[in-house]
Order: structure tokens, then sequence, then C-alpha cells
């Protein structure tokens, strides 16, 4: 088969096969699925759809969602910011250690990043039962699910912005300072302007990965319906209870949502992109 | 990157030249502060819990049949879910790279699909696609094969996960790989296919371990996903995360513990491998340096 475009030879395979093969894998891999999600979903119809989110369970745990994404990509990208800063803009010994112990958590299953907080603060944890008896529920409460999206979110700030940051030197700090600018004067009006687009993605990271976290929650939550239970969880619960249709529903607003995000993200990517001379891939 | 200025010049008194740029201080509190209690505070708990029952616990988890099957069925499968992925990914790569397919700033958009849907989405999601009475389940059920709720299940769910993987670390080496190289060898009287394998080829290979490695290090922790698809029968289709949950719910923490001990071990080294082989590439080769 003659090529169109060029007289670039590609193969002795034929270019045909590669392009079956690929709207083959493109199909089954990554159209199916999210089909099958709206589908399930609008299986009694749009309205039933609406009626299982109505429900005050799965109302409290869309609540539970916002407010733990919200408070983790807060916290997060204050922490975030601070540590890119230190780490780009100055040379200390062990910036290497903390460096990785910043990463660490990407590597880390979401299990364990459960687990670990109920090492510390679960029944046999180390402080579990002493903070228990001042009346401070950590463990099986929200404040554990907090403690666990916070792990498995905490790099992603620091980890988008640091090469960047690398990349620009500190050059316009240097002379920010020597005009007198304060330490919040030059990060506010110097650094962060530099790194507006790359701290968007970052936040727009946090955000997706702090609401579709299921693993580390899981192990941590307690599961208590109206309580304890994200709108992951709450999806779990649906779906092992065999309400097919409401776990759909619910997975279909939580997948959107998480969907739009990265979808914004690699939107102001781009822009990011744009800004550095060579892009680099955060 | 640009060099740090010196400019120790600017500082009279102090053993060591401090930095002038003000901030230095409240950064570095703030960065350990968090960094102690959010990452190593956790991090030495599980280091430190397994030998708190003494060595006896710790000895008897370790002899666990059940948990070096689950830890088994997590590796092989990861193993097996990547090596798939890699053909396919390459696959995709190319397609989005040099064929000018119709749709393909759609796929550009798709591949980062398994990325972006919450896992426990995923995981209801394959397991009704591929149950009995699935969209693929159902077709497949009548040739015989089962996916869902076998060890099969695990495979496909780790294979969706780690795709992109695959895909993103070898779509920007092949953009970057000079046509003229290509060019060069055909000019040279290479067949198309000794192009491939002998140029294209070996140029993505490091990317390619990278995004295997990649897949490899998310597919063996991996649990949300996973744990819909999977039957979770002890010895069978029960991977080594699921297990840790088995145990926490038995309150056997040594157990759990030393289940996740293995995994962070082996999730690191991957990822540390990996490291290594970027910063080899990066110094030593001319093309296929992954960013």
């Amino acid at each position: 088969m003659s090529t169109t475009q060029s007289s670039r030879r590609e193969a002795d395979i034929p270019r045909w096969l590669l392009i079956a093969a690929t709207y083959t894998i493109v199909g089954i891999m990554l159209i199916l699925p999210p089909v099958l999600v709206v589908a399930e979903a609008l299986r009694n119809g749009f309205g039933t759809a609406l009626t299982t989110l109505a429900d005050p369970d799965a109302l409290s745990a869309i609540r539970l969602t916002v407010t733990m994404t919200l408070a983790s990509v807060v916290i997060n990208t204050v922490f975030g910011v601070l540590a890119a800063w230190l780490i780009a803009k100055y040379r200390f010994p062990l910036r290497g250690v903390l460096t990785a112990l910043i990463e660490m958590p990407v590597s880390v299953s979401p299990v364990v990043a459960g687990l670990v907080w109920l090492l510390l603060f679960g029944t046999q944890g180390w402080w579990g039962q002493a903070l228990d008896r001042i009346g401070v529920h950590i463990a099986f409460a929200p404040p554990g699910i907090l403690l666990a999206t916070l792990f498995v979110t905490f790099p992603f700030v620091a980890r988008t912005l640091l090469p960047l940051m690398e990349q620009q030197g500190r050059d316009d700090e240097d002379a920010a300072m020597l005009l007198g600018a304060s330490f919040w004067q030059i990060l506010w009006q110097v650094t962060l302007p530099n790194v507006r687009w790359a701290l968007l993605s970052g936040v727009l990271l946090t955000t997706a990965r702090a609401m579709g976290e299921f693993g580390a929650v899981s192990v941590v939550s307690g599961h208590i319906p109206g309580l304890t239970e994200t709108m992951p969880l709450h999806i779990e619960t649906l779906y092992n209870g065999y309400q097919s249709v409401a776990a759909f529903s619910m997975a279909t607003l939580l997948a959107a949502m998480a969907m739009a995000t990265v979808g914004l993200r690699s939107f102001f990517e781009a822009r990011a992109r744009n800004a550095v001379i060579h892009g680099q891939d955060a | 990157m640009t060099e740090v200025a010196d400019v120790s010049f600017a500082l009279p008194r102090g053993r060591r030249p401090a930095d002038p740029l003000p901030g230095f201080r409240i950064a570095l509190v703030a960065t350990l502060f968090w960094t102690g209690l959010i990452v190593v505070l956790p991090l030495a708990a599980l280091i430190m819990r397994p030998w708190q029952e003494g060595i006896g616990a710790m000895t008897a988890a370790l002899q666990d049949s059940r948990m070096f099957a689950a830890l088994r069925i997590s590796f092989v499968s990861a193993f097996i879910a990547a090596l798939i992925d890699v053909p396919l990914g390459v696959i995709l790569a190319w397609a989005l790279v040099r064929a000018r397919l119709p749709g393909r700033r759609i796929i550009d958009a798709l591949i980062d699909l398994p990325f972006a849907i919450p896992t426990a989405v995923t995981g209801i999601t394959l397991a009704t696609l591929y149950g009995p009475q699935g969209w693929l389940g159902a077709p497949l059920a009548h040739l015989g094969i089962s996916i869902a709720y076998t060890a099969t299940g695990i495979v496909v769910a780790l294979m969706f996960v780690g795709l992109p993987f695959i895909v993103r670390s070898v779509e920007p080496v092949l953009r970057d790989l000079p046509p003229e190289f290509e060019e060069a060898a055909g000019l040279l009287g290479a067949r198309p296919r000794q192009v491939v394998t002998r140029v294209v080829l070996p140029a993505l290979l490091p990317a390619t371990v990278t995004g295997f490695g990649l897949a490899f290090a998310r597919g063996i922790g991996e649990y949300g996903s996973v744990i819909f698809i999977a039957g979770n029968q002890p010895f069978h289709s029960e991977i080594a995360p699921l297990l840790i949950v088995v145990r926490l719910q038995e309150f056997d923490y040594p157990g759990a513990t030393s289940i996740a001990f293995i995994l962070l071990v082996a999730s690191s080294l991957c990822l540390m491998g990996i490291a290594w082989l970027r910063r080899r590439v990066a110094r030593g080769m001319v093309a296929g340096a992954a960013p």
C-alpha cells in the first residue's frame, strides 16, 4: 500500500494493519469503558440516575469528597510551593534526600498509604488508643481520610513546579532581593507569576487525584455510610449491594469531575510548555 | 538550568557564607515539618512496626504461604500486563506521531483516560464490561473464555491502568527521532523492516523500558481497579494489596505490615532503576533521551 503524505517507508508491516490495530486498541481499551459507565447509569433513564444521586448517603458522600479535596489541595499547594522553592532556589546538605522523600508517596501502593496511618492512629496503632481516650478520633473518621488523601497527593504540586523552577534559575529572585524585596514579595510577585501555569497544572492534578483516591481512603475510612464514605467508597458500597444504576450514576459524576479537571490541566499544561523555551515534561 | 549565583562575597561574617536570598529558613522549616509529618512519620511507623511484636511475630508473618501467593500474583500479573502493554503502547505512540490518522487529537486525549478515571470507577466498569453478561464478557464466554473473577481479570485491569505509561514514555522520543535517521538508513540500503528493527526500535528501547517499569511499579500496588474484576480467591486471584486489607480486618497488623513493606521496597527499587536508566540515557546517548 502506498503512503500518501510522504515518501518515507514505514515498515514491511502493512500500514493499514497498524492503523487497524490502533483503532482496535483505542476502541476496546479506551472508548468502551467510558461509554459503558454512562450507558449503565442511564439504563433506567436520566430521571432515575438523578434520583439516585439525591439519596442522602450519596449527597453526604459528594459533600465529603468535595470537602476533603478542597482541604488537601489548599494544604498541599501551600507546602508544595514552599518545598519547590526551597529545593529549586537553594543548595543545602541532604537536598537530594529531601527531594527523594517528597517523591516517595508516588511509589507507594494506595493501600499502604492508608495502612501507615492506621499504624499511627488505628486501635492497635502507636497513638490511636491514647487519642481515643481524650476524644480525638482520626482513624475511621474524616481526619484520617484527609491524612490519607494528603499523603497520596503530597508530591504533585512540588513535582510539577520543580523542573520549571530549576530551569528558570534564580536570577529574577536575586534581582528582586537586591532591590530590597522581602521573601513574600519575591514569592508572590516574582516566582509564582513565572510558574503560574505549572502551578495551576499541579493544583489540578492534585484535585483530580484527591477526589478519586480509593485504596488509601478505603483503608482508613471504616466505610460508615453518610459519615465517612467518599464518592469512590460509596460507589463500591452501591456496586457490592447490587445497586448498579446508582453505582454507575455516581461513577459518571465522579469520572466527569475528574476528567474535567484533567482536561483543564492538559489545556494549561500546553500553555505552560509554550511559556518555557525548551518544553520540559512536568 | 542556570547556575546558582555565588553571592558569598556579600556576606562579611559567619562560618559558612549564608545565602542572602530571604526565605530559606521559613521554607526549610515548613518543608521539613510537612515532609516529616506526612511522609517520614508514617513511613517510619511502617518500617518499625513489624519488629514491635518481637521477632517471633515477624518470622511467623513471613512464613505465610498465602502472602507469598498474593505477592506472586501481584508481581506476575503486573509483569504480564506491562509486557502486553509494550507493543500496544508503541503502536499507539506511532499512530500519534507518525500516522496522520483521522481523530488523532481524540486518540491523544483518550490515552490519558486511565490516568484520569478514578480507580474505583475503572474497577466496576471493567468488571461489568468483562463480566458474564458484559458487552465483551458475554461474547468471550461463548468462546469459552472467562476474564472477570479470574486471574486473567487482574491482567486486563492492569493493562488498562498501565497503557498510558508506555505511550507517554515512547511518544516524545519517537517525536524527537529525526526522520533523517530513517531516511539515511533507507538510502544506505536498509530495507523498511531493517529500518524499524535496527534504527527505530533500538532508539525507542530506553523509553520503552522506562514505560514498562512505570507500568509495572504501578501495577504491583494497584488496588481499586483490580479488586472488582479479580475473583479475590486466596492463592488464585488475590492480589497483595487486597491481602493487606484482609489482614487489617483480621487485626493482624504484623501480617499487613510485612506485605506493605515488601511492596514498598519492590516499587521503590523499580523506580530507582528507572531513574538510573534515565540518567544513563541522558548522559550517554544521542537518541532516546527520555525526559
